[in-house]
């Protein structure tokens, strides 16, 4: 290239740099415009309702952020955990949750329980948001739903105490045929498939919600797609949901308890999973609490805010395949591999993250016995860590298995970070302590699941979040029959206990049964706990009276309230 | 320029054809079951399900199924999003993302063009050092993190003023679109740089330059209409790639300030496995790609007479 005609002199350079300058001027003009030109097309399609603030006593409102919008809400096929929170606050069961596991009347005022069945009593006051009363005919509608094979709802199971209700979700009777009846408009009567001394604790929950036939079919299929699809019986109704962006919550004035309602709005203008964005938001006073991770957790202590823990109810822990001809149906060999882990290393020297409590039995702490904690009037058999004893189940395994070296295990796992870290760390250890190699199968999500089901593995990372405020609902996990025992774990003795746990109406013998399963699972090396899932979060010191819960709507915001500045 | 027009809108349409058919075995080759969630169903509601989905027929006619309602523009309804059909999803997000999209290859095209043209003016001198590093950083740093820095600065600026001037996250009104843009064109926008700072350099040395210069032109004339209009050229050629990268490729933006475009349900149908919602963005994306190039295949004819007579 020759440089002669480039520039001569620089006067080229200066007056093409001032035509530059005009240009950018001009760009900058132009994509402006542009923005506003978009915007104001946009707003014809989207709402904008401005930014509002963390919490606004002035007109009670509160604004969060959630990490992903409801697949949608119709309370007979919602199962994931969002679904849940806004179902929980727009929705009312025959029973409502109090504070800490306390259960209030709902939509019942009263109720028995018998051994054969139970009988609801409706309050009069109870309303749709349309102003019609809701009656015991909209239950029976609702709860014949759940169990139709058509709706396919993946929590019909959640029926089975009521008459009929299994067969009827096999296709093998009709719909009609639950045990379920409006006796008149205000009261419901239950008929039982088995004793269900626990039915207060499953009537709660929103998949026994109430839908009304006259709406839901005028819908034509598209019930709970949209905030105008929907009719709502609880403290909160929502005005607004535009998908993947928006939902807003409002005090619903036809609920029977509105006047004990503090706040006005919830609303949730931010649909984002990334932590960080979400305390970028806290910082800038935008929402009222946020969820801290590994990462964002030191940036949140260097603002010296209150950090809040809680434990969300979940339990993890190593699965084995107990399937023949998987080398971990040994049960030395189990032993050997429970005896050589430390949940406690692995909480405090490797996840690190507060809030997680190793984990020690497959029933978490906060399970309640007869009086108190489960956990301390059942204590599960101290986990120790005896390697010496760890070899010598080992030897007992490889002399039943008649082998002189163990083949490597094959621990499957999900492909996420925490989820490979705990592996590795396993890997690590039973490598050091035992000489047994592991070899990581790391999958995605759905592979983890098509591979547990399968049976294509000798050790899992898995976790069980409860389904109900019971111990039953982690107690009959490793039955013969459980569809979600995907180790194939069989034991006649468990299922046994677990069948005596279903149907006694006697707690006592209840809470022994399950005592029973505890030892039954240590002694039997059917897991390796791992830990109790924590979690740690800021929120807004003015935002008072909020619960957090193990089952149900977490966080719950009917009862909070907004406490002026003083 | 009506046949040529038909001929590339044709092969356009079998491009998107293949995309499709790939797509659809491609998805059904990646292990793992749609239908299987954290709880397990009974065998009768797993069957149910199928049936819903139409999953249980064979794979041949599955496909020939999907083809002829795609035909009709229909692309069936979500897997985990139960009641929203995929055509509702895109209609809804599309625009969203568009307007993202657009915003962010205007920033990149009037960034890159302006950068470019004064790196080129001044080569090898200090401005032009300073921009090609800073062009360097722009081309390698990924965009979550320009979207970590950029919400961050906007938290500092937001205490610093007192009340918010940019909002942190959200979408709905202009003050939430410009930061994102921003963030999401840089990339593209230090690429445009280079390449216009280049083409601009070969320019320089044109003869018709040279002409120009000699005859005595005005500086603005020669710099304006001579090398400026015709530097430009190369850079209007990657714009419409640009436009259909950048719109389907925001999804890091997206995510951090949650902002509710198409990327989001891109992304997450594939760790789903929602069938439906795959085909039909990777499809509807496809089509959008293709259909830009074709565009700006056209549009360089008005651009450069040259190209108009080939």
């Amino acid at each position: 290239m020759s440089e002669v005609i480039t520039d001569a002199g620089g006067s080229f350079t200066r007056t093409a740099g001032r035509q530059l300058i005009l240009l950018a001027l001009l760009g900058i003009a132009s994509f402006v415009a542009l923005a506003f030109l978009l915007g104001w097309l946009s707003r014809a399609t989207s709402d904008t309702q401005g930014v509002s603030d963390a919490v606004d006593p002035l007109t009670g409102t509160i604004t969060l952020a959630m990490s992903s919008e409801p697949p949608q809400l119709d309370s007979t096929r919602a199962t994931d955990q969002v679904s849940g929170f806004v179902l929980g606050h727009v929705m009312e069961s025959l029973l409502r949750r109090g504070p800490g596991t306390d259960l209030r009347p709902g939509i019942a005022e009263r109720w028995e329980i018998t051994d054969t069945g139970a009988t609801f009593h409706l309050r009069a006051d109870a309303r749709w948001s349309d102003g019609k009363p809701v009656t015991a005919d909209d239950f029976v509608f609702a709860w014949r739903k759940a169990v139709d094979p058509a709706t396919a709802s993946e929590y019909a199971f959640f029926m089975y105490p009521l008459k009929n209700a299994e067969r009827i979700n096999k296709g093998e009777l009709p719909v009609e045929s639950l045990g379920v009846r409006a006796v008149d408009d205000r009261t419901l009567a239950i008929d039982f498939e088995r004793p269900t001394p626990y039915f207060e604790k499953l009537a709660v929950y929103s998949t026994y919600g109430p839908v009304r036939r006259d709406f839901y079919e005028s819908m034509q299929g598209r019930y709970g797609a949209d905030a105008d699809t929907l009719l709502y019986d609880g403290p909160f109704r929502i005005t607004t949901w535009v998908h993947g962006a928006h939902l807003r919550m409002e005090k619903n004035p036809y609920y029977w308890d509105a006047a004990n309602v503090k706040l006005n709005v919830i609303d949730i203008p931010y649909v984002t999973g990334d932590p960080l964005a979400v305390l970028n938001l806290f910082k800038d006073g935008k929402v009222a609490t946020a969820p801290l991770d590994a990462e964002t957790l030191d940036n949140a202590l260097e603002q010296r805010w209150k950090i809040n823990r809680f434990n969300d109810g979940s339990v993890f822990f190593i699965e084995f395949n107990h399937r023949p001809g998987r080398v971990t149906d040994n049960v030395h060999l189990r032993r050997a591999l429970l005896l050589a882990s430390d949940s406690g290393e692995l909480v405090y020297k490797v996840m690190k993250l507060p809030g997680n409590l190793p984990g020690v039995s497959l029933f978490p702490y906060w399970l309640q016995g007869l009086h108190g904690f489960f956990r301390q009037e059942y204590p599960p058999p101290p986990l120790r860590v005896d390697i010496p004893e760890a070899r010598r189940q080992l030897a007992l395994a490889l002399e039943d298995l008649g082998l002189a070296q163990l083949p490597p295990l094959v621990m499957l796992a999900d492909e996420t970070g925490p989820s490979v870290l705990q592996a590795e760390y396993y890997q690590n250890r039973y490598k050091h302590t035992l000489g047994i190699d592991v070899k990581i199968d790391k999958q995605i999500f759905k592979q983890r699941l098509a591979k547990m089901t399968a049976g294509d593995f000798d050790l899992v990372m898995a976790g069980w979040g409860p389904d109900y405020d019971d111990p039953l609902t982690f107690a009959d996990l490793f039955t013969s029959w459980n569809r979600n025992n995907r180790g194939a774990y069989s034991n006649p003795e468990l299922d046994r206990l677990v069948r005596v746990a279903q149907s006694s109406l006697d707690p006592k013998t209840r809470m022994d049964a399950f005592g029973a399963i505890q030892k039954i699972l240590y002694d039997d090396a059917v897991i390796v706990p791992n830990y109790e899932r924590g979690v740690v979060y800021v929120r807004d010191p003015r935002l008072k009276g909020v619960e957090r819960r193990v089952v149900g709507a977490d966080p719950d915001y009917t009862n909070a309230y907004i406490e002026a500045r003083p | 320029m009506l046949r040529y027009s038909i001929k590339r809108l044709l092969q356009g349409i079998v491009t998107v054809w293949f995309i499709a058919t790939a797509t659809f075995i491609a998805m059904h080759s990646v292990p793992g079951d749609p239908l299987l969630q954290n709880k397990a169903v009974t065998a009768e509601i797993r069957k149910n399900l199928e049936v819903k989905y139409g999953l249980d027929k064979p794979v041949t006619q599955q496909y020939l199924i999907y083809m002829s309602n795609m035909l009709h523009g229909d692309f069936g309804i979500s897997f985990t999003q139960q009641n929203r059909s995929v055509n509702d999803i895109i209609a809804k997000h599309f625009p969203v993302s568009a307007t993202l999209g657009i915003l962010a290859v205007a920033f990149a095209g009037i960034g890159g063009i302006l950068w470019g043209a004064l790196t080129a003016l001044y080569r090898n001198r200090l401005p032009d050092v300073v921009i090609m590093f800073l062009v360097i950083l722009g081309v390698s740093v990924p965009s979550f993190v320009f979207a970590a820095i950029g919400q961050l600065t906007l938290v500092h600026l937001n205490a610093l003023v007192g009340h918010t001037v940019f909002p942190v996250a959200g979408w709905g009104t202009v003050s939430h679109m410009f930061v994102p843009s921003l963030v999401l064109g840089l990339g593209t926008m230090a690429f445009l740089t280079r390449l216009m700072r280049s083409s601009m350099l070969e320019v320089v040395n044109a003869d018709y330059v040279r002409t120009a210069k000699a005859k005595g032109l005005p500086i603005t004339r020669i710099f304006l209409k001579h090398e400026l209009r015709n530097a430009v050229l190369p850079v209007i050629t990657v714009l419409g790639p640009a436009i259909a990268a950048i719109t389907t490729g925001g999804f890091v933006v997206e995510y951090v300030f949650a902002i509710p475009g198409l990327g989001r349900y891109f992304v997450q149908a594939v760790n789903q496995l929602d069938y439906t919602v795959i085909m039909g963005t990777t499809v509807f994306y496809g089509a959008f790609l293709v259909l830009m190039v074709i565009i700006v295949d056209l549009l360089y004819g008005v651009v450069d007479p040259r190209v108009r007579l080939a």
